[in-house]
């Protein structure tokens, strides 16, 4: 799941310190993600009853996670009953492998795609490239980051970090002259590159919002209409979905059909739902004559079981705790180090991803509970940031000055003597530093903080000390 | 009504004057306010970092300073945030200590909600001739669900001018350890909030929660402006001085 930017080896502090520096990058988020979010305002508070909304939502993806394994046995036998293959991949490298060899056996050199966070995860494109085989990216933002070399910084926008200029001048490395910034003209280039890519494509790759267990379908939901290229012009289609993306019935996606479009994008009805039941009969016009089917697991059925873990996978991608987080909102999503930024990828990463590799992304964000607040199936991600933290200490992994730090908090707050006295000590230690009241010279623990803020000295007397004359009154 | 005061450690050390601002108004309410010494912080900064052994061994001692008390009263949201919620989660293993946790939750209240829902005051005759702008903290707001009391309370205020603040729900970058941690983040989110408060033309932040307003009030502070910055309780204390014409400083 490693991003393909060359920033991983750094921790999420220092990737963050890089970012914050980017005013261009800042400024982008900020724009687009006030504009998710307040049309997203607009439009729950438009269709009411938007909290007794949320707890369906979570109650459904609830009860499917929680007997995903029926669900998921349903939903297999229900594809093949209508002619799908499938594939059922342990880890990322099974996936790809199973792509490729597909690809292989229709001796296919030929890949167009449509947006899939599942085929970002398994890195299907380096895979697939390193074998010969030409990816195109048919969704415009995935289009744009494909051109720039980059990975998507947004699990919805792929592309949120990129400016008209910058997109103008990618196109016009890809061939386009004379274009201007305007929408129009870029997105009329993009649309007559892609037409040839989508005619001459021998195998079309897509993603999978839900897959319906009681019908065996895969639905998709896009603005673009590309998706729908990608699934019935070239003969082959393979679908990518991770293994939680099931919904039991047509009623259930309803639901979904009301909480993902509004929560992604404040879009009251997403532009393009489609819903595909096996390959082309003899009778359909079109359509892909063969589907695939690859479901992922990747570490998600680690998380079946665990208390506090297995509501993550509730998660309908959606990326409105992206839109509303703080901490993404002025770090954007590279520095997160993974495919999946902002609170649910601080949550996610470290739990897909064995090991260490994610185990600070908990660490970014100042459990300030938008996330929870934005999510369409109310997944507690504030506490669970808590909960990794507590994980990591309780492992023995945390940082060792840290460490020692809380246990001497512990000591001395644990103890009313000695915290009383703490205070004098503090005042004492603290008053060399201060001038009219204000601490400004960095030191020791306190130096992140006065870096931009003050820090008020401590007064001569503590409310304990004032006590007694105010219990007098 | 006996009440007993959960002062925090942050009013306790460096904002005392929360603190006393906080116990006139109690006492002005007809409240017999109680202090018990024993308490120290609610354990929140070890907790959120995860150390939840350590915020185990301070909520013990909080819980019993307070265990001959009614009712209690705290001008932090946050803290209080701490102790109805995840108190009783620290002892879930100890059915013994998950009940005296319970029962600690069930006391604690915040100042802004104590006054509108058990004293139900709305009005303290206070007059504050001033632009103002309120700051909804996060841990409040969204954890403890303060809704509109303190924004009750203000509107009550002869003289005092609301002024809405531009992304108020917007954290301010405090997040405890989180400000030292990743000062760099929480410097771009504090710089952000203060710049609202700012563009507000608001003379006075005022808020329910000392950590925010330290922050933004640093931030504030670093930056040169003059904008005063104020606990609620401070505000309605000083606000019903000046109402008597009894000048508060």
């Amino acid at each position: 799941m490693k991003h393909a930017n060359s920033t991983s080896h750094l921790s999420v502090k220092e990737r963050a310190k890089n970012a914050v520096q980017d005013e261009f990058l800042r400024n982008a988020v900020r724009f687009t993600t006030d504009r998710l979010r307040n049309r997203k305002q607009a439009v729950t508070e438009s269709f009411g009853q938007w909290e007794v909304w949320r707890e369906r939502g979570e109650q459904i993806r609830a009860h499917t996670i929680a007997n995903l394994d029926a669900y998921l046995a349903q939903f297999i036998e229900r594809l093949e009953a209508v002619g799908v293959h499938v594939h059922f991949a342990v880890d990322s490298s099974e996936a790809t492998d199973a792509v490729l060899s597909i690809i292989q056996s229709k001796k296919a050199r030929k890949v167009v795609k449509s947006k899939s966070m599942v085929s970002e995860e398994i890195h299907i494109n380096q895979h697939l490239e390193a074998n010969g085989i030409t990816v195109v990216e048919t969704d415009l933002g995935e289009y744009i980051i494909q051109l720039a070399k980059e990975t998507p910084s947004h699990i919805i926008i792929p592309s949120i970090h990129k400016s008209r200029e910058q997109i103008r001048d990618l196109f016009e490395n890809a061939g386009a002259t004379q274009l201007t910034t305007e929408t129009r003209d870029l997105t009329a280039f993009a649309r007559r590159t892609l037409r040839s890519e989508f005619l001459s494509a021998e195998i079309g790759i897509t993603g999978c919002n839900f897959g319906i267990a009681e019908t065996g379908s895969v639905v998709l939901f896009t603005n673009e209409g590309n998706a729908d290229m990608v699934m019935n012009l070239p003969p082959t289609h393979i679908v990518l979905m991770g293994m939680e993306r099931i919904l039991p019935t047509l009623a259930d996606l309803e639901v979904m059909a009301h909480l993902l479009p509004k929560s992604a994008t404040g879009q009251n009805v997403i532009t393009y739902m489609s819903m595909l039941t096996g390959p082309k009969r003899s009778a359909d016009r079109d359509g892909a004559t063969e589907m695939h089917v690859v479901i992922l697991d990747n570490g998600r059925s680690r998380q079946l079981g665990d208390e506090q873990f297995q509501a993550v996978l509730h998660c309908i991608r959606c990326g409105a705790c992206l839109n509303v987080c703080p901490v993404y909102r002025h770090m954007g999503g590279h520095a997160y180090g993974s495919v999946y930024p902002g609170p649910i990828g601080a949550v996610l990463s470290p739990l897909l991803e064995k090991g260490e590799q994610y185990s600070d992304l908990p660490y970014a964000s100042s459990l300030c509970g938008a996330c929870f607040e934005a999510c369409p199936v109310r997944i507690p991600l504030h506490d669970m940031l808590v909960q990794h933290r507590q994980k990591l200490v309780a492992s023995g992994h945390g940082n060792p000055s840290e460490r020692m730090a809380f246990k001497g908090y512990e000591n001395i707050f644990a103890k009313p003597g000695r915290y009383r006295l703490s205070i004098k000590m503090a005042r004492k230690f603290l008053s060399p530093l201060a001038k009219e009241g204000k601490i400004r010279s960095s030191f020791g623990p306190l130096a992140g903080w006065t870096k931009s803020r003050d820090f008020p000295m401590l007064p001569k007397q503590s409310f304990r000390e004032i006590w007694p004359s105010l219990k007098r009154e | 009504m006996k009440v007993s005061l959960f002062i925090t450690c942050m009013v306790d050390s460096i904002f005392p004057q929360v603190g006393v601002s906080m116990t006139k108004i109690l006492q002005s309410l007809g409240c017999e306010v109680l202090f018990p010494s024993s308490q120290t912080c609610c354990g929140q900064p070890a907790f959120n970092s995860g150390y939840s052994k350590e915020a185990r061994s301070v909520a013990i001692s909080m819980i019993n300073a307070f265990q001959e008390s009614d009712v209690i009263v705290s001008p932090s949201g946050s803290c209080v945030g701490m102790i109805r919620h995840f108190y009783p989660e620290l002892f879930s293993d100890s059915p013994e200590w998950h009940e005296k946790a319970l029962s600690l939750a069930n006391r604690t209240y915040e100042f802004s909600q104590f006054l509108i829902q058990i004293l139900k005051v709305e009005t303290l005759g206070a007059r504050f001739p001033y632009t103002v702008t309120y700051h909804p903290s996060c841990h409040g707001s969204r954890l403890l669900g303060i809704e509109d009391e303190p924004i009750r309370l203000l509107k009550q205020v002869e003289e005092l001018q609301l002024i809405e603040l531009p992304y108020a729900q917007d954290c301010c970058g405090f997040g405890g350890t989180f400000a030292v941690k990743m000062s760099e983040i929480s410097g771009a989110m504090v710089e952000e909030k203060t710049s609202h408060v700012l563009e507000s033309g608001a003379s006075v932040l005022v808020g329910t929660d000392m950590g925010c307003l330290m922050n933004i009030g640093g931030r504030l502070s670093r930056k040169g402006s003059n904008v005063r910055v104020m606990h609620l309780a401070e505000l309605l204390y000083e606000g019903r001085q000046l109402a008597k014409g009894v000048d508060a400083q």
